[in-house]
């Protein structure tokens, strides 16, 4: 507890500081971490993005993951059974996304603006490799399936997050990430809005890496598959040879 | 306690699947199986990813069997002539499996066959057992066991390349074991299982082994097949989680000891009759599964990461 009011005064010190010695920026901030560790007790975690603004306006922070491509399947009713049919690959598809804002996103600016700045989920450029041969509702339900199991696997965001202003220039905002968050760069971008305008943009890099041994058996398993797969076995031979131990008769 | 899994890459609680282990052990312990085709549905079930799943499963058996066989080496129920024969079959068929497996994966259409094979084996197997023992078991109460005659002659012996087996007493053909391996080993590399329920029967009724022997000799096979399903899971598709692994293998290996110990006062009909309730139970879950809607007919798969 008095660890975490430290630490809130001593971000909020920092952030006063950014805002008297640099002016001339309309917009700064910064993480808490710029490295969220996967530990062997890993259960989630949470980074504080603050900053502080020199006009008032409209925050939106977009959190997005390293791209990924993703195969969606539908399953149809095929002799009594449900299987996959058609499907649609997506390509360069954000791992993990999520958005925060001080205000419903309608609000602060039109589609368009949202749009071009890949805010919110609805304006998210996603579209299957193929999609010039699909019919936009085909393309539609693809692409809106892609993100409700995202949401459901709990790697894309289901609601926009608040972001506090404390008075009118200090703002922030808490950015959680869940058990299966997946490793890899990720671009934190804050935007400052006012009257449905872009009016200062800041892009902050954070890490998302296992450490520890959790870390060093990753690397192993895809760095020397064989060598891995031959310890696996070693590793249970001597597991099942210890466990019938204590149970040989005399 | 919450532990993280590298390769599964999520955190799980450290009890439930030591919970989880020790009660399958148990159960695989009793039967003289491997228990593989609970522990995977259960790994699923708790999001566990299927290919994961699979890959670690096969790594548990490795332990689980070991285990199991030095309890029944100790007391002389391996076959180990007929073992490695059947090893011979089951080697090709798991080499065979995991490369049917890549492409139903490219397919996408994996998680169906995984599905239906289960269904499947399951529901043949199952009904079988349950069929026989009840059938013992009636017997036996009304006191009226026919005698076994010591030895029948089927088209089986009639088969060429014939091996003696001494443990066993017998005298058939090296295609039989080689063949009953052979599906041991489909079943290892597609299913993640160690094929235990399927071989006990096999080798009890295909072979005519006798029952004091198969269960040993079914665990030595399966040390074999899923080892090498363990090496070709880790290196073409780096599913096999060592923590995992581990955990389960912690538990399971405990209660496999205290299972086989429990097997003793069991009556061999009555085992079969359980395992055969089991074994349905799994197989009417799994074939609910396929002809109920889904609750969300999509399903994502990521193919490609970036860093």
């Amino acid at each position: 507890m008095m660890a975490g009011l430290a630490r809130w005064i001593g971000l909020i010190a920092v952030a006063m500081v950014i805002t008297v010695s640099s002016p001339a920026r309309a917009l700064v901030a910064d993480l808490s971490e710029h490295l969220i560790a996967i530990t062997t007790g890993f259960t989630g975690d949470e980074v504080v993005l603050f900053g502080a603004v020199e006009e008032p306006g409209d925050v939106v922070v977009v959190v997005r993951g390293p791209t990924e491509t993703i195969m969606v399947r539908r399953k149809e009713r095929f002799l009594g059974i449900w299987v996959n049919r058609a499907s649609a690959r997506f390509e360069r598809a954000p791992s993990y996304y999520a958005v925060a804002a001080s205000r419903p996103l309608e609000e602060i600016a039109s589609p368009p603006i949202l749009d071009r700045h890949d805010i919110g989920l609805e304006n998210l450029d996603l579209r299957p490799v193929d999609w010039e041969s699909m019919d936009d509702d085909e393309i539609v339900s693809f692409r809106d399936s892609l993100i409700r199991r995202k949401q459901f696997a709990g790697t894309y965001g289901i609601e926009i997050e608040p972001v506090s202003f404390l008075g009118s220039r200090l703002f922030r905002t808490r950015l959680a990430f869940p058990d299966n968050v997946p490793t890899g760069q990720y671009l934190v971008s804050v935007f400052l809005l006012s009257d449905g305008n872009v009016t200062a943009a800041q892009t902050t890099p954070l890490s998302v890496r296992k450490v520890g041994v959790g870390a060093e058996i990753f690397l192993f398993a895809h760095g020397s598959p064989a060598l891995y797969g031959i310890l696996a076995i070693l590793v249970a031979i001597t597991a099942g040879w210890l466990a019938s131990l204590p149970f040989r008769r005399p | 306690m919450q532990i993280y899994l590298p390769i599964a890459e999520m955190t799980v609680n450290v009890l439930l699947i030591l919970g989880m282990g020790s009660v399958i052990g148990f159960l695989s312990g009793l039967f003289g199986v491997g228990g593989g085709f609970m522990m995977t549905p259960l790994l699923i079930f708790i999001g566990v990813p299927p290919a994961v799943a699979v890959g670690t499963q096969a790594n548990q058996l490795v332990a689980a069997s070991v285990s199991g066989v030095l309890a029944h080496s100790r007391r002389g129920n391996v076959d180990f002539r007929i073992g490695v024969v059947m090893i011979a079959g089951s080697t090709v068929g798991t080499v065979l499996g995991v490369w049917v497996f890549g492409i139903l994966q490219r397919m996408g259409q994996i998680d169906l066959v995984i599905s239906l094979s289960y269904v499947i084996t399951l529901g043949i197997i199952g009904g079988l057992m349950l069929v026989e023992s009840v059938r013992t078991i009636f017997r036996t109460r009304r006191g009226t066991t026919p005698r076994h005659k010591l030895h029948r002659h089927t088209w089986a012996h009639g088969l060429p390349f014939k091996m003696r087996y001494p443990r066993s007493r017998l005298y058939i053909s090296a295609l039989l074991p080689l063949s009953v391996g052979f599906l041991g080993g489909l079943m290892v590399a597609i299913m993640g299982i160690g094929g235990g329920f399927f071989l006990v029967p096999a080798m009890i009724y295909l072979l005519g082994m006798p029952a004091s022997v198969v269960a040993g000799t079914s665990l030595f096979q399966v040390i074999f097949a899923t080892g090498i399903a363990t090496f070709l899971q880790a290196t073409q598709n780096q599913t096999v989680d060592v923590v995992l692994a581990l955990l389960l293998l912690a538990g399971g290996v405990i209660g496999a000891q205290f299972g086989s110990k429990a097997a003793e006062k069991l009556r061999g009909e009555q085992a079969r009759a359980m395992l055969a309730v089991i074994v349905l139970t799994v197989c009417a879950n799994l074939f609910y599964e396929l002809v109920s809607q889904p609750d969300d007919l999509y399903e994502i798969t990521i193919t490609e990461r970036g860093i």
